[in-house]
């Protein structure tokens, strides 16, 4: 599994990046992986404020349905409007694939560098 | 957890293993989509080896079966196979199972994998016959071979013309140079193609056999994801979803292999007629937009619950949203325009009759 050591990441198998207030969540190549074929993405709304661990978006695989999770509280300022007709693209490409982003008054906590979440998924 | 005889295998080609009624099976190799298109295209191979085998025989095999299962028993032929429901007192159905005829005394019947020990409990306690009944569901390796080159496959693999078995029909015969092996033109994905049974203690080389064979016409292994995506598409009844205890196989669309009228009747006969216009019944639906409806999501009418969804994917060769559901038979006519509750948002499902995908 592809593991870029420049991310974070969460235990619910995201990517989180910090940059200033701003922070920009996908799906790791392992998530993908398990989930299998995706088919669509249910973005949700702009503007909205979320409390950590509330779902933003829902992914859904030929098989089954996940959720992707704020990994901190804050405010979706942005939907990958791309990923709503293609969301095959998270499976080709996890990493470049980022799917929404929190403009946040807190930094994230307890996320994972990309050793521990290699040790994580094993 | 159990392990079929190509376990082995599927661990080498990467499959992703999961648990399945009691074994440790292959859910994807390469993705199901494309392990889906690539069957539908051209070929697949199935390691179906959890199914269960039930043997009856004797001078009372026949009787036996005619009793216990709802299809015309007595008309099949050596060599001919039939789809059947095993049913209760109530008309509920204990499982739905594929009769082989090897002799006018000599029957297997193929059973779901997580109704092996119901059903062979079922059967022996409810033979009124006394036909000599065996669970030889660990003596048989089960594979099938689907799609439209699998006819050709098989043909390498067999000392008789592959083509010549007509569909529901099997020869007893050697295979990859495996003798007494049951070769049966039966399948679960729509498409052409063949079941194996083989037996366990041969089978391992079995495998790569095949799919040596298949190299030239795109033959590639499938897991149990895309068996269940292609079985949904021609609106294949899947036990424990569209089938269960409690429900008729009239009210899951399954009244061509209901024979109320055979002599005798058969256990679960009286109460399948007297159910006749009772209960809901399974319907299919495709879902517009783009959310996939998935088993246990509620369907409604005017705000009303009127069913619940017992399968729904993304069909691959459709590239449409589908389900199957039961709903209150009223309910039930093509063109009727329902709501799923797909997580807390509507999304609306239009009842169609026939399967979803259809062969062209």
């Amino acid at each position: 599994m592809n593991i870029p050591a420049n991310l974070q990441y969460t235990n619910d198998d995201e990517w989180v990046t910090v940059e200033g207030d701003i922070v920009t969540v996908g799906i790791t190549d392992y998530a993908q992986d398990q989930l299998g074929d995706l088919v669509h993405v249910e973005l949700g709304e702009v503007g909205r404020t979320v409390a950590k661990d509330e779902a933003v978006c829902e992914i859904e695989s030929v098989k089954t349905v996940a959720e992707v999770k704020a990994p901190v509280a804050g405010e979706v300022i942005e939907v990958n409007a791309a990923l709503a007709d293609a969301a095959e693209q998270i499976n080709s490409d996890p990493y470049g694939s980022w799917i929404f982003k929190l403009r946040v008054s807190a930094p994230p906590t307890g996320l994972l560098d990309a050793a521990a979440y290699q040790a994580k998924i094993g | 957890m159990r392990r079929t005889p190509f376990h082995g295998r599927h661990v080498a080609a990467g499959a992703r293993m999961v648990p399945f009624a009691g074994f440790e099976m292959p859910i994807q190799y390469a993705g199901i989509r494309e392990e889906h298109l690539a069957t539908r295209a051209r070929a697949g191979l199935f390691d179906v080896s959890h199914m269960g085998e039930i043997r009856f025989r004797g001078p009372k095999a026949e009787a036996s079966l005619t009793w216990l299962l709802s299809n015309a028993i007595r008309r099949m032929e050596p060599g001919q196979a039939q789809y059947n429901a095993l049913c209760n007192e109530r008309g509920g159905v204990v499982d739905d199972v594929f009769v082989y005829k090897l002799a006018d005394d000599d029957f297997i019947v193929c059973v779901n994998a997580a109704n092996r020990e119901k059903d062979f409990a079922w059967v022996t306690e409810h033979d009124r016959e006394g036909a000599d009944i065996v669970d030889e569901g660990d003596d048989w390796a089960q594979i099938a071979i689907q799609g439209p080159e699998a006819v050709e496959i098989v043909d390498l693999l067999v000392d008789f013309d592959a083509r010549a078995v007509p569909r529901h029909h099997f020869r007893h015969a050697s295979f990859a140079d495996v003798d007494g092996c049951l070769i049966a033109r039966t399948g679960y994905t729509g498409e052409d193609g063949f079941e194996v049974f083989v037996p366990a203690g041969d089978a391992p080389p079995v495998w790569d056999r095949v799919l040596d064979a298949g190299v030239n016409h795109g033959l590639v292994p499938v897991g149990l994801g895309a068996r269940d995506t292609l079985r949904l598409e021609v609106r294949n009844a899947l036990y424990g979803h569209e089938l269960n205890d409690d429900t008729t196989p009239l009210q899951s669309g399954l009244g061509w292999i209901v024979k109320l009228a055979k002599p005798g009747g058969f256990l679960g006969s009286d109460a399948i007629a007297a159910r006749k216009d009772e209960g809901r019944v399974v319907v299919g639906m495709v879902v517009e937009g783009k959310r996939i409806a998935r088993e246990g999501m509620d369907v409604l009418s005017e705000g009303r619950v009127v069913g619940r969804v017992t399968s729904g994917t993304l069909g691959p060769s459709v590239d449409r949203a589908i389900c199957l559901a039961f709903v209150d038979r009223e309910l039930a006519s093509a063109g009727t325009r329902l709501t799923i509750d797909v997580r807390g948002k509507e999304a609306v499902g239009v009842v169609v009759d026939g399967p979803f995908y259809k062969r062209s």
